[in-house]
């Protein structure tokens, strides 16, 4: 990587959308409760290769990354991510309506709401 | 120009009519199409919650932790360093353990004080990936992480400094820091002329996180 | 006086954090961290060997020859100890 040479700066500077922020708080957490470590994610993300730099994000790498190492951790099955993936797709078209959680819907569920 | 937020004081509330808190464009996501990495996103946290890996109280606290961090915390080290000669000296000993001192909860951060002078000008990098002082900055700008500043910096600074509107003279040696193990790095800028008698937080707001990564100086007080 | 080192020239594929640009060089350790865990294992899930990282610093003429802007400039990078040799004088 050091001294290629890889053109213009770019000055785009954006804040991040909370998908993105999801990612990097599993990151930190499922890192931080011994399931890999930063190291691990740093050689999923260099074992890539070329066409995801070109293609992905730096968070949709991140989520393949957390993602396999989380798979060779164990933390979760192939086939339970596959059976989820599917399920969270049939809720909607958009991320709001795919991402539905009890804390952004307090009221979910709560049969004494009035 | 890659650009730092120095006409923008974020300890005074302001609008930011379309932007997100930070003050920059917000990424609008919730309405557009799910992607597959945003599926995955979901499936991964929601399955993490149910086998009781997390929780949503602690992805929500997670997150507002990292957004509380911000480089407004890296000037006031900065700040310090300026006007308390032994803090200075602990700084530049035990950079981690001084931010601790400050009442920063900056976790298992190993950060490294590099300090610019009139000889020497430090300017900081992640050749093999984007390691950046997170937990006393906040997230690094995009730039940061891009393979364009990544790959040139290291071989030539002065060019890569002068896109960002920096020239520095022959006399002044560059030291670049490539960040390739434990350690982060936080480039304490020089003090700039004009400032005796200003107080602490007078002097953090001259400081910004471009000149805290190591491509800008601090500014010149009004 | 400051010790030097030479960095392998060894170019093994997978998990490295010694950047190919520094391989072959010869700078100076700077100061000693750590021990800290080998990432070349950590990367792998396995059990890692806690090892020295020197703080060791280049030139950029060593490092970019007549390329480089400035040859006094530096270039200080962390490097594993076993990725190290003292250096001949």
């Amino acid at each position: 990587m050091g001294g290629n040479d890889a053109g213009a700066i770019v000055p785009d500077d954006h804040d991040f959308a909370l998908w993105e922020k999801r990612v990097d708080a599993l990151q930190v957490i499922t890192s931080t409760k011994g399931y890999f470590t930063v190291d691990g994610l740093r050689r999923v993300l260099e074992d890539m290769g070329e066409e995801a730099h070109e293609t992905m994000s730096y968070y949709e790498r991140w989520v393949v990354s957390v993602n396999q190492n989380l798979i060779e951790a164990g933390a979760y099955s192939l086939a339970e991510l596959g059976a989820k993936m599917d399920e969270v797709k049939a809720r909607g078209e958009t991320y709001g309506d795919c991402a539905v959680n009890e804390l952004s819907n307090p009221c979910a569920g709560d049969d004494d709401n009035g | 120009m890659p650009h730092d937020h120095h006409d923008h004081d974020h300890d005074v509330p302001h609008s930011h009519e379309g932007m997100s808190p930070s003050g920059h464009p917000y990424r609008q996501d919730q309405d557009t199409p799910l992607t597959y990495w945003q599926n995955m996103e979901i499936a991964i946290r929601e399955l993490l919650i149910e086998k009781g890996i997390t929780s949503e109280l602690e992805i929500m606290h997670t997150i507002d932790q990292m957004d509380s961090r911000s480089p407004a915390d890296g000037a006031k080290v900065v700040a310090r360093a300026w006007t308390d000669p032994e803090f200075h000296t602990r700084l530049m000993a035990d950079a981690s353990e001084a931010s601790r001192e400050m009442g920063f909860d900056i976790g298992a951060l190993k950060l490294i004080a590099v300090e610019n002078t009139k000889d020497v000008h430090n300017v900081v990098v992640c050749t093999l990936c984007s390691c950046y002082p997170r937990n006393l900055l906040g997230f690094p700008p995009d730039w940061y992480k891009q393979r364009a500043y990544r790959s040139r910096v290291v071989k030539t600074p002065r060019a890569v400094l002068l896109e960002f509107g920096l020239e520095l003279p022959d006399d002044i040696t560059i030291r670049v820091h490539d960040s390739t193990a434990d350690m982060r790095y936080i480039v304490i800028p020089a003090r700039p002329e004009g400032t005796e008698g200003l107080s602490e937080s007078d002097l953090a707001a001259l400081v910004s996180r471009d000149s805290m990564i190591g491509v800008a100086r601090a500014m010149s007080p009004e | 006086m400051a010790e030097k080192v030479r960095v392998s020239t060894m170019m093994p594929p997978g998990h490295v954090r010694t950047p190919a640009y520094l391989r072959g060089k010869t700078g100076e350790i700077e100061r000693t961290l750590g021990p800290f865990s080998n990432p070349e294992q950590l990367a792998y899930g396995l059990e890692a060997e806690k090892l020295p990282v020197h703080r060791v610093r280049f030139t950029m003429a060593e490092v970019w020859g007549a390329e480089a802007e400035n040859p006094a400039d530096t270039i200080d990078a962390e490097i594993y100890a076993h990725w190290l040799k003292p250096a001949e004088t």
